[in-house]
């Protein structure tokens, strides 16, 4: 069993994320990085599917140069191995592109099963494993909360508004994980899993070594970008309901203020 | 045939869901915008007999295609039967709810038609007969503006319960039309399909939420807030802290990892403010904090804040809002 884990290095989830001076991208200095939490579902699931069925676990990934951080703790958690598509020419294409590259990656690995986070965390589109999955002319079966897998089968359990859905598809497919840290829980790299990361390979793929002619990837063939970035408007001052009241006092008031004022109930 | 704006309506379980109609109200917005028709397009069971009400909202003509096959959606026959309609129409500019089934659908669309897609906008903008679309990144701490380039198609899905719903104009229905596209032959498979049927408020729909935390000490204090939530006709919800700890269920998270919630009010009970928590909730029109220890965080996103124990504080609540909806009604 062969399974192919696409990761995202994220700013980490505390960060403060301002604008930089072209007005269309973020200040990354001094930002700490993590995995995209789905990510990190996704690779729990696809270790935990490992130690059931045996195999390999590949983690592939497009990104700068510290992104080799984020691959080396999914080595350390227990990954097999790593490929890195770091191109600069890449860096001005749009999405569409970059999941093409990605896509070629993949190919050449071989795998039953591509396990994709469901989104983001950064730019938040929750779209690329479905696009990995229309690329290959695969089945994908989204947002997973939970996923077996029986070397020929695999079903996922998908949350949607009001209830649940069982899918199932034979293999080969692409699954995206949803979730919650309560439910995948992911681990932690230990110590002997750091030690062993370090003799693990990561490949360092340009599009030239995937295939392609860089020119496919020129500005010029972008389909969409980003024009500016904008901070929300601050929220209005809000208010603390005390004064002399008692409980009861507060809890009238309250409900005066949100009838009254802002008209809510 | 001309070019027009097109909406993908979602239909389940014998109705439009309500986000269809938001989208449609944007598309007619956007088509005037335009100076172009609005045109829709909605596949499932039972789709045929309902598609003329999406005329209410502004919706010239219907595309369907209505099978039992297509009661619940499934990627693989969904996505090639709406693009071959998508084809037929033509249009300018395709907009979709960012709904669960519509994100995924949207999603393996743009990739078939080789077309860029944005997620989860919450404003479109159009000028000059371009279209711009708003959508939040980094759990709502920015928002970004895209633009297409080079004549290609948009394709948007637009956020539930931001863009307002039109006035339905009941004396329009929309023009229904039948299609005959195949429905492909599909791997993967919808082994079974559970509805909540208690009765309970969507989480991602509710008008109203109330959150508890960790402040909520174990899980049976949550009866509390699940009467309050019946008295207001809310939604419960909670932090990491409480579905980490067991109290709920993993589908009640709200914030970074958890759902990301728009309603009109959201009462956090117990719950500190941490930032991961307040992407999921920040654009809440109110919020009211209700905490024992004045310097949470949560005080600062707080339109009212209370500082008091919750287990004395929220018995009092629900006492007056029981008496407010009494004389109210
Ligand atoms: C990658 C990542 C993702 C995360 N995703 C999420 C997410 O999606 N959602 C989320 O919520 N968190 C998320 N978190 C966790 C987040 O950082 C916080 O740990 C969590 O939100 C804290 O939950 P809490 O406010 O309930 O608990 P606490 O921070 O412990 O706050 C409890 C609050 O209850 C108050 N309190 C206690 N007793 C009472 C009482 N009797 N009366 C009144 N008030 C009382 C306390 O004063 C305190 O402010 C994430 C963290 C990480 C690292
Ligand atoms: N640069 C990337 N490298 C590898 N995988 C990615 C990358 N961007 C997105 N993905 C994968 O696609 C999923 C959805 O991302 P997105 O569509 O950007 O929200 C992520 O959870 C990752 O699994």
């Amino acid at each position: 069993m062969n399974i192919v884990v696409l990761l995202k290095q994220t700013p980490d989830t505390e960060s403060v994320i301002r604008i930089a001076g072209d007005g269309k991208s973020i200040v990354t200095d001094g930002l700490k990085w993590i995995i995209n939490p789905y990510d990190e579902f996704a690779l729990e699931a696809a270790l935990r599917l490992k130690d059931k069925l045996k195999g390999k676990v590949s983690v592939v990934s497009y990104g700068p140069p510290r992104v080799v951080e984020a691959l080396r703790t999914a080595l350390a958690m227990g990954a097999d191995d790593a490929v890195l598509i770091d191109d600069p020419v890449l860096k001005t294409a749009d999405y569409l592109r970059v999941t093409k590259a990605l896509t070629a990656a993949i190919k050449e690995l071989n795998p039953d099963l591509i396990f994709t986070g469901s989104r983001a965390i950064d730019y938040d589109q929750g779209q690329r494993g479905a696009i990995v999955a229309e690329n290959l002319d695969w089945p994908h079966l989204a947002l997973a909360v939970a996923v077996d897998c029986d070397g020929s089968v695999v079903t996922i359990e998908r949350p949607i508004e009001g209830g649940k859905v069982i899918l199932e598809s034979p293999l080969p497919a692409l699954v995206t994980f949803g979730g919650a840290h309560a439910i995948w829980n992911p681990r932690y790299a230990s110590l002997p899993g750091i030690m062993k990361a370090k003799k693990k390979p990561i490949a360092m793929k340009k599009v030239t070594d995937l295939g392609f002619d860089p020119a496919n990837f020129e500005p010029e063939t972008a389909r969409i970008r980003i024009t500016s970035l904008e901070k929300p408007a601050e929220r209005k001052q809000g208010r603390i309901i005390n004064g002399d009241l008692d409980v009861v006092g507060k809890a009238a008031e309250l409900v005066r203020s949100l009838h009254e004022e802002a008209k809510v109930i | 045939m001309a070019k027009c704006v097109c909406v993908i309506a979602e239909f389940r379980n014998g109705n439009f869901r309500r986000v269809s109609f938001e989208v449609a109200s944007e598309g007619k917005r956007v088509a005037d915008a335009l100076g172009l028709e609005l045109y829709g397009v909605a596949v499932g069971s039972g789709v045929a007999s309902k598609a003329a009400e999406l005329g209410r909202y502004g919706v010239r003509k219907v595309l369907v295609r209505d099978d039992p096959a297509l009661e619940n959606y499934l990627a693989e026959t969904h996505v090639p039967i709406v693009a071959e309609m998508v084809g037929r129409l033509d249009p300018a500019v395709i907009l979709l709810p960012a709904s669960v089934d519509g994100k995924d659908l949207g999603s393996r669309l743009g990739a078939k038609l080789r077309v860029a897609l944005v997620q989860d906008v919450v404003q479109i903008v159009c000028e000059d007969g371009r279209v711009r679309a708003k959508w939040p990144i980094f759990a709502g701490k920015c928002f970004a503006w895209s633009e297409w380039l080079g004549g290609t198609l948009p394709v948007i899905s637009c956020r539930p319960n931001v863009m307002s719903c039109r006035e339905p104009d009941d004396s329009f229905a929309a023009e229904v039309e039948n299609v005959d596209v195949p429905i492909p032959q599909a791997r993967s498979h919808v082994k079974a399909i559970d509805y909540d049927t208690s009765g309970k408020v969507e989480l991602s729909e509710a008008e109203i939420i109330i959150s508890g935390g960790r402040g909520m000490k174990e899980a049976s204090n949550y009866s509390m807030l699940e009467e309050l939530a019946q008295l207001l006709g809310a939604a419960v919800g909670a932090s990491r802290a409480a579905v980490d700890s067991g109290w709920r269920p993993h589908s009640d998270q709200v914030g970074q990892t958890g759902k990301v919630v728009n309603p009109d009010l959201y009462i956090a009970v117990g719950i500190s403010g941490a930032i991961q928590h307040l992407a999921g909730m920040g654009s809440s029109k109110y919020i009211v904090a209700i905490n024992r220890d004045p310097d949470a965080p949560i005080f600062s996103k707080a339109d009212y804040g209370i500082v008091e124990d919750l287990f004395k504080f929220i018995p009092a609540f629900t006492e007056e809002v029981r008496k407010h909806k009494s004389t109210c009604s």
